[in-house]
């Protein structure tokens, strides 16, 4: 038991001084997908299901490959960014951090994948 | 981690149900949560049944009935019965609200009356509003001036004192906090939407002197950003206030600050 008062309680720790970075971001990442993600549905339907070689040739055009590598890219900055919030909603104690931990990693590998699979075609 | 069931001392059993009363033809079955923490037993749900014919119309006035005529030993807030107080916050048939201005009859049904969801519970319909309060006074909810104190009063024009409507009018209930989905998980840390719209009542008020302060203070990922605009705030006020766009307010003031 600990003998705080009402107040210090709610205090806590006090302001971290950040978090309107993350909301940005998350502003911008939205705005950027509100666009990349219709893009990217119609470049990559107009290939869906076509050979191999016109799939490469496809994307060898710059167009295609940019809007697919910026989709991964910023899509999984997104992504990392709501997972956070998703953790740090639900998630507490020492549990949080190792969540944490692992979907940035995870997100970051992923972009990355996704980037380094279309430079692969695009390159 | 969030729980999804409750613990084992706090899972609901089944109550006990009253008698209706005697010649009574015009009755209204109402289901109350009880709890008592000196007996040592779970929480239960009562159902008594109210003879509408010697009611007054609201809620209240059905909980009131029962405590005087049924059972005395329910226990519940009120005060002044018309919705200025906020005393009588409760959840009614799902629903946070002041059991003062909810009629009897805008349920269909039965009615069932719980207290304040995710709070701790003193007894019965009472929640424990201490760290509500706390969080209230955390946002220093008082006018902060730096320049001296004028002859007179601070002076405001009528622009800048209609930038208040719509905030100052929260009686501090708790229905909108209690109803918030983040602060049920966070609320240690989360202020709620009741605080964060006293926050931006004192944030635009044009006299205060501390807008710089008052906005550091509120600039952290959990005081203020675990508000994901659920909306459940603006939904459930019984004064029909909208702390979600004051906090969306407060969030455009932080991104006007950093861009």
């Amino acid at each position: 038991m600990a003998y705080l008062t009402d107040r210090k309680r709610a205090a806590g720790m006090g302001s971290a001084k950040s978090g309107t970075q993350h909301h940005w971001q998350m502003m911008v990442t939205s705005v950027a997908l509100l666009f990349l993600v219709p893009c990217f549905i119609f470049t990559f339907g107009a290939i869906l299901g076509a050979p191999y070689e016109e799939v490469v040739a496809y994307y060898q055009r710059p167009f295609p490959a940019i809007v697919a590598a910026l989709t991964f890219a910023v899509g999984f900055v997104h992504y990392r960014g709501g997972v956070q919030t998703l953790i740090e909603d639900y998630v507490h104690g020492p549990a949080r951090k190792i969540a944490l931990i692992a979907m940035i990693c995870l997100s970051y590998t992923a972009a990355a994948a996704g980037v380094l699979a279309v430079a692969g075609l695009a390159l | 981690m969030v729980e999804f069931t409750l613990p084992k001392n706090s899972r609901m059993v089944t109550g006990k149900t009253w008698p209706k009363p005697e010649g009574a033809t015009n009755t209204k079955k109402v289901q109350v949560y009880r709890w008592n923490p000196d007996d040592g037993k779970n929480p239960r749900l009562d159902t008594y049944f109210v003879d509408l014919n010697t009611c007054g119309p609201m809620v209240l006035d059905a909980l009131i009935k029962i405590k005087t005529d049924i059972d005395p030993t329910l226990t519940f807030r009120r005060s002044c019965r018309e919705g200025i107080c906020g005393s009588c916050a409760m959840n009614i048939d799902g629903v946070n609200t002041l059991a003062c201005i909810s009629g009897l009859d805008d349920a269909k049904g039965d009615i069932k009356i719980y207290p304040l969801p995710h709070m701790p519970v003193v007894k019965d319909l009472i929640p424990d509003l201490t760290h509500f309060y706390a969080q209230h006074a955390s946002i220093m909810p008082w006018l902060e001036t730096k320049t001296n104190a004028p002859a007179k009063e601070w002076r405001q024009s009528i622009e800048d004192r209609e930038k208040l409507d719509g905030r100052y009018e929260c009686i501090m209930c708790a229905c909108c906090s209690t109803s918030c989905p983040s602060y049920w998980w966070n609320s240690d840390r989360y202020l709620g939407p009741a605080a964060l719209l006293a926050a931006h009542r004192w944030i635009v008020d044009s006299r205060d002197e501390a807008t710089g302060e008052r906005l550091d203070d509120l600039e952290d990922p959990f005081k203020l950003y675990r508000c994901h605009t659920i909306m459940n705030c603006a939904k459930t006020c019984p004064k029909g206030l909208n702390p979600a766009k004051a906090i969306a307010e407060i969030k455009h003031m932080m991104v006007e600050r950093i861009v």
